[in-house]
Order: structure tokens, then sequence, then C-alpha cells
């Protein structure tokens, strides 16, 4: 958390929508550890991680709707080889995520 | 629903140690309830039950593990905030040139303060969170000491680190540590008893600092500092003894 918090407060004075995405759940290995979370902006900005690199992509996708309409997102990335492959979940294992806009 | 962003943040910041309780269930996902070590509360997760049963887990002995749990049939993510620890160096003298680069990757916030301005420097410093030109005294009475604070004396100088030891004491910060040999040593606990400081308090400063590594050089002092600091942190040493 403190470690996002610079670039979320730098937005937040620019006036913009930030979304956090938190590592709720884990199975197998994981890069990061539960807390771990990722800020988006509406902007464009990226801080922090909730994986090795491997479904940040997917979760800034999904972060759009939230920032938008600022209803919560519980997502499941996970763990088919094939499913792996696409989300990039190299490591095996699986990862929960909740995204959530923060207060205006 | 409501993230309580602007609660958790100012609560982290001043070093408060909290747990946030959210919803991760379809019903009320992202509903939130924060909960101080002392008791109080912000938020609700949508069920007085709920409230209380997080409330009390918030508020035991044993604070709760991050992660999800099941709280009355419910599925929340708990989260434990420790606030983030941060390392005040008072003198700017070789050793807290290293110290710096070995507190900052374990993850310590870092304020350089010296008087001197001609040590404390940008340039010496360029990777200090703070570097502060200020009679150290002056400048940790009027910042914020919270319960997760480290404060290592280096200056040699009686007249810098002296009464800026007594401030960090009686302020209970977590970690107190003065560089020295035990004849330095000797003489400050003179000096701060005459200043009339509690021995108590006297006795909780971590002298002569750091682990025994063996080291002379400021680099290696800077070392056994650093993994005192990490021992403290990890609950492998009292805060207070030796």
């Amino acid at each position: 958390m403190l470690d996002i918090l610079p670039d979320v407060d730098r937005w937040r004075a620019d006036g913009r929508k930030v979304a956090v995405a938190t590592v709720i759940r884990t199975v197998g290995s994981s890069p990061r550890p539960l807390g771990s979370k990722m800020a988006v902006s509406d902007a464009g900005g990226i801080s922090g991680s909730v994986s090795g690199g491997c479904i940040e992509g997917a979760v800034i996708q999904e972060a759009q709707s939230v920032l938008e309409n600022g209803l919560p997102k519980r997502l499941l990335y996970g763990i088919s080889d094939e499913q792996a492959w696409s989300v990039g979940l190299t490591c095996g294992g699986e990862v929960e995520v909740l995204v959530e806009r923060l207060d205006a | 629903m409501s993230s309580r962003f602007e609660s958790l943040r100012r609560s982290l910041l001043a070093g408060e140690r909290l747990v946030a309780f959210t919803r991760a269930d379809d019903d009320a996902l992202g509903s939130r309830l924060l909960v101080w070590h002392d008791g109080r509360t912000e938020g609700t997760l949508r069920s007085p039950d709920l409230d209380r049963a997080a409330t009390t887990l918030a508020t035991g002995q044993d604070l709760p593990a991050t992660g999800l749990r099941e709280i009355d049939g419910t599925e929340v993510f708990v989260e434990n905030f420790e606030p983030l620890p941060q390392l005040f160096i008072v003198g700017a003298v070789h050793v807290a040139i290293h110290l710096v680069h070995f507190a900052r990757q374990l993850g310590f916030r870092t304020v350089v303060v010296d008087a001197r301005s001609a040590f404390a420097t940008a340039e010496r410093f360029p990777h200090a969170d703070e570097l502060i030109v200020e009679w150290p005294a002056e400048y940790l009475a009027r910042t914020t000491l919270h319960a997760n604070t480290f404060c290592v004396f280096l200056t040699h100088d009686e007249k810098l680190d002296n009464p800026a030891l007594k401030v960090a004491l009686e302020a209970g910060v977590r970690y107190v540590g003065a560089l020295g040999s035990s004849r330095t040593h000797a003489k400050r606990v003179a000096a701060l008893r005459e200043a009339g400081l509690a021995s108590e308090l006297i006795d909780r400063i971590h002298a002569p600092i750091g682990l025994d590594l063996g080291g002379r050089k400021p680099e290696e002092i800077a070392l056994a500092i650093a993994a005192e600091l990490v021992a403290v942190r990890s609950g492998q040493l009292p805060a207070g003894e030796r």
C-alpha cells in the first residue's frame, strides 16, 4: 500500500480517477504476497504490481470499467497450462485480485 | 461502496496499526470496515454481526494474518497494516551514507538530520528520502515519531546527539541506538541523567550500536547497525535490551 501511495497521491491531486487492485488469494507459487497492490489511473498511470508481470496487462484492462462505473470486481487468474500461457502466468498457480475504485 | 481510502492513508502515514476487512462475496463485494487497534472503527461490512466479529478479531491479542477468511459464513479479505518503518539518522557522517543504502534496501523510509550543512548535502545523500539541515532535537520534536520509528545517533557530538536522544526516548520510539565506545556511552548516560531523563528510558539505548560483526570500516559499521535494526524489527532482538 505504502509503495503505491506517492503515485496515487499525485494522480488524485491532478484530479484523476484511481483504481487499486489487491492480491487477495494465491495458490501455489506466486511472486507477490497477499495484500500486494497495483494502482491504475484513468490517464494510464500504473504503479506497483500484483504478480511478476504476468497478469498486470489483463488487470489493467479489467480496471477500465471499474474506473468508469465504480463497481468493484473480483478476478481469478489461473491456471490450466493453456490459460496460464494465455495470461502469461508462467509460474503456474492461481491468483485472485480485487479491483476497486478509490473514493472520489 | 466506499474504499475508506482517505482514513487508511492518513493512518498509515501517521504510523497507526489497523486491520482492514473487505467483503469478497458477490452480495457486498468491496464493502469495507477499518478497525484500529484501540477498537475504533470506520465503515461497515453491511451486517452488524459481521462488524462485531471483525472488530473482535482485530482487537485481540494476536492480529489475524492477511488473507481471505470466513467470518460468520461470509468470505472476507483481512488485511493487516503495519506502519512503514522509518529510520531517523542523526549525523550526516560517513557511516550514515552507507546506512542509508542498507536501510532503504531493507524497506525503511530514511531521514538524515544534521545541523552541519557541510555534511548534510544532497551530494552525499542522494538516496535519503529526506535530508534535513536543522538541530536534530528541534527536528525530532516537530516530526511524527510513531511506534515503528527507529532512531540512530551517529554524530559523536554531545551537543547534537544528547538533546535529540532525549526527544526520541521520551517519544517512546521502537529503537534507539547510539554510536560510541563504552566510555563515550558512560559519559552520555551521565549527561542524560543530569538532564533529568529516567533510567528506564536511558537503558533502552542500544550502545555500543549494532550487532557485533567485528568490522571497523564505515560500511561494516553501517551493516552492523542495519543488522541490528532488522533483528529488532523482526522481534529477534528485544527493542530495549541487548
